[in-house]
């Protein structure tokens, strides 16, 4: 029934997952995987999960990006490989 | 955290935010019990309101809102709610976490179980938004911070 949501969920999933790899700035893969994690808890609300939707929703795109651009701020802004 | 020039626009618009952050945070310990939601995630929504604060205006104002040397003290009252309430349960009888047998007179069994799974819920979100605190705080000021 949602399947075209689905889809298009999947596409940006995959978008935001290959940018957050390929990306030299790490400032821009910690906003790329925040974005993953929303997407991911859009998707599991999609498949009815609503309660790991909402986990996801409040760790992964709230509390982790926090963190990890505290630990970008501490180390250093530029992958070496 | 680094040296750089405060922007009013981000300070105002995280002041503006937070509080709102912070009532659905309520909101979702407060209706944990028979709707998505509970201690953790609503703990967390605190501590993603307080580290809104904390990343967008520094250390000094944000110990207005909250002290981080509270945080400890805190984290360890919200075991205690938790575990407290189990042994309770355990020592009138029951089992460890067995609400039915809380000494709260005047309650039938069904609402036994409603307030002792919400005391319960407040003791977990208590722990859990100041342990992320604790978290951010230990990360932004170093490895000699205790």
């Amino acid at each position: 029934m949602y399947w075209e949501l689905e889809l298009i969920l999947f596409i940006f999933l995959l978008i935001t997952a290959i940018i957050a790899l390929e990306s030299k700035d790490l400032l821009v893969a910690a906003v790329m995987l925040t974005m993953f994690s929303f997407l991911m808890a859009l998707l599991f609300t999609t498949m009815g999960a609503v309660d790991v939707g909402f986990t996801e929703a409040v760790v992964g795109a709230g509390v982790t990006g926090i963190l990890l651009v505290v630990a970008i701020y501490q180390t250093t802004y530029k992958t070496e490989d | 955290m680094t040296n750089r020039s405060p922007s009013p626009i981000i300070l105002l618009g995280t002041r503006f935010l937070s509080p709102y952050i912070m009532v659905f945070g309520f909101y979702v310990i407060f209706h944990g019990h028979y709707s998505p939601g509970g201690g953790f995630q609503g703990g967390t929504l605190l501590a993603a309101s307080l580290l809104l604060i904390r990343i967008a205006s520094g250390t000094k104002i944000a110990s207005l809102q909250f002290k981080d040397y509270l945080a400890t003290p805190y984290a360890a009252l919200g075991v205690v709610i938790y575990f407290g309430t189990g042994l309770v349960a355990m020592i009138m009888g029951g089992y460890f976490l067995d609400y039915e047998q809380l000494p709260i007179p005047g309650l039938e069994a069904a609402d036994l179980r409603y307030w002792g799974i919400l005391i319960i819920e407040l003791g977990i979100g208590l722990t859990v938004m100041t342990v992320l605190t604790l978290i951010y705080d230990n990360m932004v000021k170093g490895e000699d911070y205790a």
